[in-house]
This record gives C-alpha cells, structure tokens and sequence, in this order.
C-alpha cells in the first residue's frame, strides 16, 4: 500500500512537475496564464499517435520529429497570436483558451473522438520494493529528473538562464541592461511547450490519447502552481508531488471515490492559501498590484 | 411625466446611434414570436436570452469589480442542481424552485467570496476556476441521488407554451440586463456601486484611502453576481428540462468569459453582442449540425474568437460603438460619428 502509493506520486508528481514548471515559467516571464499550456502536450501526444500508429514509423524517430515540431507550433503560436495583444489581460486569457479548443476541435476532426493509445517505449515490468512497476514509469521518472535538472542548471548557470530570470524580475530593467525582452520571452515559450512535449512523449503511452486529454491536467497544473507559488520553479516542483500525493493517496485509499481525487487535491490548495495567500513560493509583484 | 420620456427620447436617443441600435434590438426581440413561432427557433433564443444573462452577470462581477472570476459555471450550475433536486425530491413546482435555485446561488456567492477575498489577480482566478470542479468531484462521487453523468432528467417546463416560456425569459432578461447596467452605471445620480466598482477596479488602495470599505463592495459584487447567474441557471433547468455535469463543467465557465470578451469587457451590452454574435447566430447559421458549419461549430467559433481578438482586442461591441459615435472633445457628449460638430456645445469634432 504505502510502497504503491510511494511510486504512484513520484511518477504522477514528475508529469505534474513538468506541466508545472512550464506554466510557471511562462507565467513569471511573460505574466501569461497560458490555459493552452496541455493543449500542446495534447498535441504531442497525437503527433506520437499518428507517426507510430498511422505512418508506422518507430518510436525513436517519432520522438524526434515530435519534440521540435510541437515546440516549433508553441513559438509560432506566441508570436502571431499571444504577443501582439499582450497588453489586454482578459484578451490573451481568452485567446489561450480559444487556442486550446481549436487544437481540440482540430483533433476531433482528424482523428475522431475515439480513444487512442500507442505502445511502450519499454515494455515489461520491474520489481522494486515488492511492487511491480511499469518500465514506462521507470523511463517517466528518469526523463522528468534529467530534464527537470537541465533546466534549472539551463536557469542558474547559464547567460540566457540569467537573461530569463532578468525579464521575470523586471521587465524594464532588463531591457536597459541590453536584454531583448520579446526574444527571451519566445524562448520562454519555447521552453516551456518543450517541457509539455516531453511530457506528453513519455506519459503517453500509459494514457489514452483523446480531444479533451488536455483539461484534467490542466486544472491539476493550476492547482499546483497556485499552491506552490505562481512563478517559481521551486514552487511548482515541490507543489506537484504534494498535489500528486493527496491524488494517489485517494486513488488507492478510496477507489469507490476516485472523483473525489480532484476535491481533494482542491482542498488542499485552499488551505495552503488561506495560510499563505501566494502560495508557498509565491512571487509578490508589489509594484504591479496584479 | 410622458412629455419628459418623449424629451428624453428626442434629444438623448435619438440622436446616439448606438441607444438607437439598442432600442431597435430589444423591440425587435419582443416581435420575434409574431413572425417566426417555430418551436426550434423559439428554444434558441430563448436560451441564448438566459445565456445573456449568465454572461452579463459575468462581467459585472468580473469586468466591473474587477475580481477575474474562472469558475462562474458555479452559481449556474448550483442553481440549476437545486432546481432539479428540489423537484425531484420535493415535487417543487417552478414558482417554487426558481427562486430558492437563485437564493441558493446567491448564497454560495457569498460563501465563496471569503476566501477569495484574500486573494487577487491570478490566485483568485485560479482558485474561483476551482469550486465548480469541487462539486463536480461530488456530484460524480455522490451518483445515487445527483445521477452521475447522466444528470436529472424530467425537469418541468416554466409555462405551458413555449411562446410564453420566450416571453417570461426575455422579459427577466430586459429586467435583469437594465438593472445590471443601472447597478455598473458609473455616471449614475441614485447608486453609487458603478463609480465604487470603477475605483475598485483601478486602484483598490485608492479607493480604501478614500474612505470606502472595499471589502464589503466587492462581497456586493459577487452576490450581485452569484444572484443573476443563480437566476439565469435555475431557468435554463427548466428551459432544458434536463441538468447535467456539463453545467458544472470548465467549459461552461468559460463560455462566459469568450462571449463577454468577444462582445467587450466591461460594457454591459457587449456581453449581450457576444452572446447573440458567437451563439445565436451561429447556431442559425449551422443548421443545427445539417452543414459543414454546425458540424464544426466549436472549431469556427474558436477561429472566430482567435482573429476577433487579434484585430478588435477591446471586442466586437466595443469596435463598432468607437467606429459610429465619438465623444465630444469639449463637453464630453456622445455623438454620432458623421457629425462635424458636437450636437450641443457645437465644438468641431475632428
């Protein structure tokens, strides 16, 4: 039971981590609530799905092919559609959510709105601690460790990292400091769908791959930015195995309630809240008086 | 007092062509039954009429006071839950159910507002963007008595006709949309809540250094709200006959935010723009689902959405009134925009 529930969070905590850390980051660089954050990851998803189902091309080039096509769509999509009407709040709110369904809709007439699924990158089973794991699980947790620490090595260590972390303090200032503040905000973008496409290439293989995979994730990753602090990466690492614990605990503990998992998780973002209205890690923007 | 109306009527409508616009709209509304009583198109507008007010509620709460509100999907579909429990548990007619639907909507905006209160911007959207999905969560957990997925079927019909059933909606709707609009009126000379949600919504610091409790202004917004939206829900039960998850569902609550953004935020009428532009007539349009349009009516109304906020982002509504008025320079009077000189003070407009 507990073993169960330890493994269940760490895999389910490390997606919610990479969706997390995305939203976040685009969020603190750029102050857009991307709500078609999973809308790419739902993208990546069904390109997997058609180059390995429909084409019948192998795992690796599909992969290949995926990564840079989704984020390649994230970055156009900032550019013509996100950016140019950045000074109206509710109207990039809109916009997001309005992308996310014309990926939606999109999906349903190439595809139907069948369920899909496709193989694991690594079949089998391994046993660990007296309970038998997915490989698939195995390769998520790998994956979400190595990419999550390129990230942030990609944000502490490097010229760019500093760029990013510039515009998220000041957007002002770094402009004054010779830094381009539209082009770093197109590699937060990037970024940030990179992480979901990752995301998508390793979990989608143990979801089903539907049109409307996108929002269960969705309101998860909002929970655990909130919870965790909206714009901070630490924050959102952190939020997302509380958040993935309190869901599998109920999964596993209550299963004739598994529709409460959500409930729950809620809850506990609401009592981190009332304790701490900008969440744990929370970033306060003073001067905005967001 | 009819020789003041008919004053009015001459020299602050007549010559705005926007009030014009409005008037023509309304009356047209009230004649509709009179040229087309089918009962397919009577059902469309009678809902996009309850959609109206879903939406307008919305941008009072939300446009108005400022408190970006996810979740508005709550009050619609607790009101329309309760209607349907209280009728299929109690038998409750709807002379009954309809108005304990919007005190009990207008109670769970109250609820709701205390720990929203001590967020703001993203969190407190966020966390709005929540409850819906906690009573979600219950109504699945809870399948017995709220019918899972399937929802409660059986709901009876407000009036016997469905050309009464169109007027007892369309009537609320005007109501409800005037008293809104009188509620936001920020030039108002009776309530003073438009020009208090207007300082809210620029500077809450401000606006507590003036000397007004902004706590209590914005818990008024959001029963103000929760009291329509309650009202709008518990009508749609019965219009629909049926409630369902869907009620509840993210969806839902953002359907209120597409069609006032796409109308015009803050601006009363640009909700009811949106919702008669985005629903209404695509739904005519479509057929429903005969053609390629209303086979991909989400797709189309999202494309729409998408190059309507590239090219107007301030929305349709908010466009077309910039493009056929203009505000006198001098003494701040609406006039038409074909005019050289401000129909009062006479001051060139150009």
């Amino acid at each position: 039971m507990v073993e169960q529930i330890i493994v269940g969070t760490l895999v389910t905590g490390g997606v919610y981590a990479l969706l997390a850390v995305g939203f976040s980051l685009i969020f603190g660089n750029a102050r857009v609530i991307n709500l078609a954050h999973t809308g790419f990851f739902m993208l990546a998803a069904y390109s997997l799905y058609y180059f390995i189902r429909k084409l019948g091309l192998a795992a690796a080039p599909a992969i290949v092919i995926t990564l840079p096509a989704v984020t390649l769509v994230g970055i156009l999509v900032y550019r013509f559609l996100i950016n140019p009407i950045r000074e109206h709040h509710a109207a990039v709110l809109l916009m997001t959510v309005a992308i996310a369904l014309v990926f939606q809709e999109s999906m349903v007439g190439a595809f139907s709105s069948k369920y899909w699924s496709i193989p694991s990158l690594i079949p089998g089973f391994t046993d660990i601690l007296g309970v038998s794991v997915l490989n698939q699980n195995l390769l998520v947790l790998g994956v979400v460790v190595v990419v999550i620490v390129t990230v942030w090595l990609i944000l502490s260590r490097t010229k760019l990292g500093i760029a990013l972390r510039a515009t998220a303090q000041d957007a002002e200032v770094a402009t004054l400091m010779g830094i381009s503040v539209p082009r770093t905000l197109m590699i937060t973008m990037g970024i940030a769908t990179f992480l979901a496409t990752v995301a998508a290439v390793v979990v989608a293989p143990i979801w089903t791959i539907h049109p409307t995979m996108w929002t269960p994730p969705l309101v998860m990753v909002m929970v655990v930015v909130v919870l965790g602090g909206l714009g901070s990466i630490k924050g959102a690492i952190i939020g997302a195995f509380i958040i993935a614990l309190v869901e599998v605990s109920v999964a596993i503990l209550l299963p004739e309630y598994a529709y409460l998992k959500v409930v729950f998780a809620i809850l506990a973002m609401i009592i981190v809240l009332i304790v701490r209205p900008g969440g744990l890690f929370g970033v306060i923007f003073e001067e905005e008086r967001l | 007092m009819q020789r003041r109306l008919l004053k009015d009527f001459r020299f602050s409508v007549l010559p705005v062509p926007g009030r014009i616009i409005a008037i023509v709209f309304f009356v047209a509304l009230f004649i509709i039954p009179l040229i087309d009583d089918s009962k397919y198109s009577l059902f469309v507008f009678t809902t996009s009429n309850l959609l109206v007010i879903f939406a307008v509620s919305w941008d009072l709460l939300s446009g108005y006071s400022g408190q970006v509100n996810f979740g508005h999907a709550l009050f619609f579909g607790v009101s329309a839950y309760t209607v349907a429990l209280l009728h299929k548990y109690f038998g409750l007619q709807p002379w009954a159910t309809v108005p304990i639907g919007t005190l009990v909507a207008t109670g769970v905006g109250v609820v709701t507002c205390f720990p929203a209160l001590r967020l703001r911007g993203p969190y407190l959207s966020l966390l709005t963007m929540s409850f819906p999905l906690v009573l979600l969560g219950l109504v699945m957990a809870f399948k017995d008595w709220t019918g899972g997925e399937f929802g409660i079927p059986g709901i009876p019909p407000i009036a016997g006709s469905h050309v009464t059933e169109y007027y007892i909606c369309l009537i609320v709707m005007t109501v409800s949309v005037l008293v809104m609009w009188k509620l936001t009126d920020a030039g108002s000379k009776f309530v003073r809540t438009g020009l208090i949600f207007h300082a809210i919504r620029e500077d809450e610091i401000a606006a507590r250094a003036s000397g007004i409790n902004t706590i209590n202004y914005k818990i008024l917004a959001f029963i103000i709200g929760g009291f329509f939206c309650g009202l709008a829900g518990a009508l749609y039960a019965h219009v629909l006959g049926t409630v369902s998850i869907s009620y509840l569902s993210m969806t839902m609550s953002f359907r209120a935010i597409i069609y006032v953004v796409f109308g015009g935020i803050v601006s009363i009428y640009g909700p009811v723009v949106g919702v008669y532009g985005l629903q209404t007539l695509l739904t005519f349009a479509g057929q429903a689902g005969q053609n390629f349009l209303g086979q991909n009516l989400i797709l189309i109304m999202a494309i729409l959405v998408v190059l309507v906020l590239l090219f107007m982002p301030e929305g349709v509504a908010v466009w077309i009134r910039d493009k056929i008025e203009r505000e006198c320079p001098r003494c701040k009077l609406t006039n038409a925009a074909w005019r050289k000189e401000c129909r009062a003070c006479s001051a060139p407009l150009h």
